[in-house]
């Protein structure tokens, strides 16, 4: 039987950066992917927050493939027949280190398995893992193609429907509460439309998201990035309403009702879409991660439910980065001691409380209670674009004054509930 | 509401179907089920249901998403990956 020091199932964002990490430190690493290259299976919505990630691998940012760097920010609520936006600009995006860039996760994670087989791990392709090989349940391997490899440790960065921890025994059932449905297309456009038609220049992007009647109700939202050469054009819908609220629509419906939007027409017209895709997403932060570790086995990335909405902020990929290496730490520690054991590994957690990753998903750790709140996603986009169609529309009616309006519209039965869930809000 | 045809969409994208399905169903437990919420959140309309009420999945088009597994009341799907080098491919991602 072959034996090697560490097994990374998945060759994923946070997979992929356990086996840069591991392989850097020499450690013997073996990333088994169940795609046709690394990237067939990743969706990303995407962005990456940069500055959190940036010190982890300084030499590998500057030659790889981000799309855009994004220098404005758009929250746009939609009600039927109109839309009210928000949008932020800022200058300092425009300085590197950049804040944040738009990836695509294919063609990402194929340039970024490259860096890790020259590192000198090795990435096998096309291989599902079968199976984990357990003693008295300790993880001792995999069984991949009707072998079985032996390992000290086994990495599951197996994505958010993560087989290899359920297997290990460190997560329960999924709840549809806890999840979304994410539906996305890719239009192409060449650069330099893209560009005219969001007031770019060369290599900066937007990143716009969408709320209000595009999910007829349902907890979810719209989203748009900018690529190099294609629009990331998306929805995403909680699970649980999806199931109970029983529209009568499905989810590829909706989207293409999105794309005919006025708002989302001129912006991809003439575009040619390239690609469909779908994947869930975990949306219950702290509350709904795993076990992160067991003996001979640790978990990392989205297997780990490293992903959430943060209300204007949706983070993923930059946890998946972040664990990964501090897998890969956690790993190169037991190593030094020659102790695999669930009580050596542990060691990863504490790693984790240690950084962002914890930090922000503990800090935001009431977010997913707070943003589950219909209201957020009928009522207030509804109201705002009322308000604002009073406020600006002159009719054949003499005007009212702008405080009646307003007052008018806000002494409704919502106001109290506005209050209310602005301080949820605020204390988020 | 628009028309979409799913297969137009699925169109897009490179599949690999392999021999036997990755997805199977605990037809006693679907016939008893009255949500059958498969039908309607699959975003590859992989589950459909013929006249005689029995459910049908067409796994070569599924986009391996989750959904499903998730939203099944009933854990009547027995959900798997598809074997290693078969299934959607994507390009973009």
């Amino acid at each position: 039987m072959t034996k090697v020091t560490s097994i990374v199932v998945g060759a994923g964002l946070a997979g992929l950066s356990a086996a840069y990490s591991l392989a850097r430190d020499s450690i013997d690493v073996l990333v088994v992917e169940r795609g046709d290259y690394p990237g067939a299976k990743n969706i990303t919505g995407g962005r990456m927050y940069f500055l959190p990630i940036r010190s982890l691998f300084p030499e590998l940012w500057d030659e790889a493939p981000w799309e855009r760097h994004i220098v404005r920010e758009v929250l746009t609520g939609v009600s039927k027949c109109s839309s009210l936006s928000i949008e932020f600009s800022n200058q300092k995006y425009n300085n590197k280190p950049y804040h944040s860039f738009t990836i695509l996760g294919s063609r990402f994670n194929k340039w970024f398995a490259q860096k890790v087989a020259e590192k000198g791990a090795r990435v096998i392709n096309k291989y599902k893992v079968d199976d984990l090989i357990l003693d008295n349940g300790k993880v001792k391997g995999i069984v991949v193609g009707g072998a079985q490899i032996e390992a000290d440790v086994v990495i599951a960065a197996d994505g958010t429907m993560s087989q290899i921890a359920e297997k290990a025994g460190l997560r329960g059932k999924r709840e549809p509460q806890d999840f979304a449905l994410g539906v996305k297309e890719v239009i192409a456009l060449s650069p330099q439309t893209i560009e005219g038609r969001f007031r770019l220049k060369a290599d900066e992007g937007i990143a716009q998201l969408f709320v209000g009647s595009l999910t007829k109700g349902m907890l979810g939202a719209g989203f748009l990035y900018t690529n190099r050469d294609c629009i990331s054009l998306g929805l995403v819908l909680g699970i649980k309403d999806l199931t109970d609220c029983h529209l009568n629509v499905m989810p590829y419906e909706l989207l293409e009702e999105f794309k005919l939007r006025p708002e989302i027409v001129p912006l991809i017209n003439g575009g040619e879409s390239v690609e469909y895709s779908a994947h869930v997403l975990s949306e219950s932060g702290i509350k709904g991660m795993p076990k992160l570790f067991g003996d001979g086995i640790l978990v990392a990335g989205d297997a780990a439910g490293m992903a959430m909405n943060m209300g204007l902020t949706v983070r993923g990929m930059e946890f998946a980065i972040a664990s990964g290496a501090l897998a890969a730490e956690a790993v190169r520690m037991a190593k030094k001691q020659n102790d695999f054991s669930a009580g050596a590994l542990s060691k990863y957690q504490d790693l984790l409380k240690e950084s962002f990753v914890w930090k922000d998903l503990n800090t935001f750790r009431h977010a997913p209670d707070v943003l589950a709140n219909p209201r957020l996603f009928g009522e207030y986009p509804q109201l705002a674009c009322t308000m604002m169609e009073k406020l600006m529309t002159v009719g054949e009616e003499p005007k009212k004054k702008l405080s009646t309006t307003i007052s008018k519209e806000l002494r409704s039965r919502l106001a109290l509930s506005l209050l209310r869930d602005s301080f949820r809000f605020w204390r988020m | 509401m628009v028309e979409v045809n799913i297969k137009d969409k699925l169109a897009l994208d490179t599949f690999k179907p392999a021999k036997e399905s990755h997805l199977k169903l605990n037809q006693e437990l679907c016939r008893g089920c009255k949500v059958r919420c498969c039908l309607f959140v699959c975003p590859a309309r992989v589950y459909t249901m013929d006249e005689q009420s029995e459910i049908h999945i067409e796994f070569e088009a599924c986009l391996e998403c989750g959904t499903c597994l998730i939203a099944c009341p009933h854990n009547a799907i027995q959900w798997n990956y598809p074997q290693g080098g078969f299934g959607v491919q994507f390009r973009y991602g």
